[in-house]
């Protein structure tokens, strides 16, 4: 069946997921329904302890068992230890047919792709997946489907029950021996645990793994004691060097500040930026160049900004310091500038991945959001964007929370340059789409920029702005132009992932690679 | 244009393509690159044209592309391809023996 952004959906993966195909960013907008509950093991006894002595040991007192789903979050980013620790004990104990759902997977977890080969891993759910998994998965070695969700999405997918918790692990910087958990204060401190609050809730089983474990009570907890049925202390749960780079140095790379300038003089021209504007961006060169350009703006014409979201990284808490942001609202840390800045500043303030992005609650964070500067892989002509599968069609990104901002910001920038080496970025038809083009409004290139002609407001408010406006399609052509207009990729015919829409419709599915073969 | 030996041209760096060419009987061409899946059959084209310019009837060519663009692969090939034909480095140097604006475009 064909979606609302045109791709081609098999009955055969509607009907075995039970899924509908994707009918626009606000289809279910009033939709009523009925949350999921976990099944709770009451402690009541005060003598009872959490703690337990081993990761093994764990695994046996929440029953592990063949076809459970067990759960993880990233905020270790590439330095987590935690998947890999638990994995390797649940293949030892000889367990079949795991489930994975986690709020995103990375290189750091090569080592499960053989856990995946024989079978201890038949599923993964993820905001994506990079590195060997995803090259586990393009080319057809998980035996079931691979699911991709933006953050919102995947805490829609855990309320509303689509996807059951029967055990969630989650990493704890630090937590206390009846569970209070915290980002901060240890050994492998990753700032905020956002992501992994809807697993200590929705969970049956939730297991804290720590290497840090200090006195009671450790307040103010991310996570409470309330949901936590066991306690392990292990050696490490993550690499800090892996987990928060030092301040990244600003982008010397003059294709990046000159986008990142067209981005700043867009956002300014436009009726969102004044006092009290909300905003979010990415960590690439051209965003933190654009957060850093933005700060001397609204310092010269005293603006500030109300409200700043998101991943966040130095720039931006170098903005609140300098009382330029009034309050910074995260979910991520991606340096030690910002876990730094969640712990000791009062206007740093930590929220769920639900606050921040689930379409299904009432009324997330990104919908408050006037500003969102995000990146792609590629654009198509009609501004559907694609940040999970490669132009090669193997999988090595993830949603993120891409398709969450861009459907709540009043006005969503990507900022792409046009071309990687030969890969052009904007195209006629995205490899595969994670986010609709009818929520991407502007498309900041080195060649130029293309406002989404379904904004008449924004291109009339640019009429008199000198920046090098064109339309989507003098971009592709200006691509095309040099590199030559690209084959389509050629997959087989199974489909191995799906990219699940924020709302939990399918926006596009992904099939098995195909090795390349000349045609004659 | 001969090929008597074995020759090679261009890098391994992004954006740039290895051409490696030999003595061979008839074109035997290998193609390995990073976009082979989206530009396998420009590259072949862009890879035989070339060799068709300069008039190379038998010959072996490895091209190992890291993204190229064509004028890229077209001077690697056209480089690879004096190098392998017998004029010493001087006369190349010396620009005496390529034909420039002939079959060098």
């Amino acid at each position: 069946m064909i979606n609302s952004v045109g791709r081609d959906i098999p009955e055969e993966v509607l009907k075995a997921t039970g899924m509908k195909p994707f009918a626009g960013a606000y289809a279910r907008h009033n939709e009523k329904y009925t949350k999921a509950a976990p099944t709770v093991r009451g402690v009541v006894d005060p003598k009872e302890s959490k703690m337990v002595d081993s990761i093994a040991e764990v695994l046996k007192k929440c029953e592990i068992k063949d076809g459970m789903t067990i759960s993880f979050h990233h905020h270790f980013r590439e330095g987590d230890l935690v998947v890999n620790m638990v994995m390797e004990e649940i293949h030892k104990m000889g367990i079949k047919d795991i489930t994975i759902c986690a709020s995103s997977l990375g290189k750091a977890h090569n080592p499960i792709v053989p856990m995946i080969e024989d079978g201890t891993i038949t599923g993964i759910q993820s905001s994506g997946v990079r590195g060997q998994i995803g090259e586990a998965i393009s080319t057809g070695k998980l035996k079931g489907l691979a699911i991709m969700r933006s953050h919102g999405g995947r805490v829609r997918a855990i309320e509303s029950g689509d996807v059951h918790i029967d055990i969630a692990f989650i990493g704890a910087p630090t937590c206390d021996c009846y569970g209070n958990m915290r980002a901060v204060g240890g050994k492998s401190d990753c700032g905020v645990l956002s992501y992994a609050y809807v697993d200590a809730q929705y969970a049956d089983k939730v297991v804290a793994i720590t290497d840090t474990l200090v006195p009671y009570p450790n307040l103010p907890a991310s996570i409470s004691q309330v949901y936590v049925d066991y306690v392990v202390k292990v050696d490490e749960i993550g690499n800090p060097a892996k987990i928060a780079t030092g301040a990244a140095k600003p982008t010397t790379d003059v294709r990046k500040i000159m986008m990142a300038d067209y981005c700043t003089q867009f956002v300014i021209n436009t009726p969102y930026f004044k006092d009290g504007f909300s905003y979010q961006t990415g960590v690439g060169g051209a965003s933190i160049a654009s957060t850093i350009s933005l700060g001397k703006i609204m310092k010269e014409r005293g603006i500030k900004m109300g409200l700043g979201l998101g991943g966040i990284a130095g720039p931006m808490c170098n903005l609140l310091k300098e009382g330029l942001i009034e309050k910074l609202v995260d979910t991520q840390d991606f340096d030690l500038t910002a876990i730094e800045s969640v712990k000791e500043n009062p206007n740093h303030f930590e929220i769920t991945a639900s606050e921040y992005a689930n379409p299904m609650n009432k009324g997330a964070y990104v919908n408050q959001l006037d500003f969102v500067i995000l990146a792609s892989l590629e654009v198509d002509v009609n501004f559907n964007c694609n940040v999970v599968v490669g132009s090669d069609g193997m999988i090595t990104g993830a949603q993120g929370g891409h398709p969450d901002t861009a459907a709540g910001a009043k006005c969503t920038i990507v900022i792409a340059p046009l071309l990687q080496g030969r890969i052009p970025a904007i195209c006629d038809e995205c490899t595969a789409i994670t986010t609709p083009g009818e929520t991407v409004d502007v498309v900041i290139t080195d060649y130029g920029i293309a406002i989404n002609p379904r904004r008449q407001d924004l291109i009339e408010c640019m009429k008199d702005v000198k920046l090098p406006f064109c339309t989507i399609e003098e971009l592709r052509d200006k691509a095309y132009a040099i590199v030559g207009k690209p084959d389509p990729v050629k997959f087989g015919d199974r489909v191995v992932g799906v990219i699940e829409s924020r709302d939990g419709t399918i926006i596009d599915v992904v099939r098995e690679i195909k090795k390349y073969e000349f045609e004659d | 244009m001969e090929v008597k030996s074995t020759a090679m041209a261009g890098t391994l760096e992004s954006s740039d393509a290895q051409v490696t060419v030999e003595p061979g009987t008839g074109i035997e061409l290998s193609i390995e690159s990073s976009v082979i899946n989206q530009y396998g059959k420009q590259i072949r084209a862009t890879v035989l044209e070339t060799l068709e310019r300069l008039e190379v009837k038998d010959v072996k060519v490895t091209v190992v592309d890291k993204g190229a663009l064509d004028c890229t692969l077209k001077a690697r090939v056209e480089g690879a391809v004096f190098r392998a034909s017998g004029y010493s480095e001087d006369e190349i140097c010396a620009g005496k023996k390529l034909p420039w604006g002939g079959a060098i475009r």
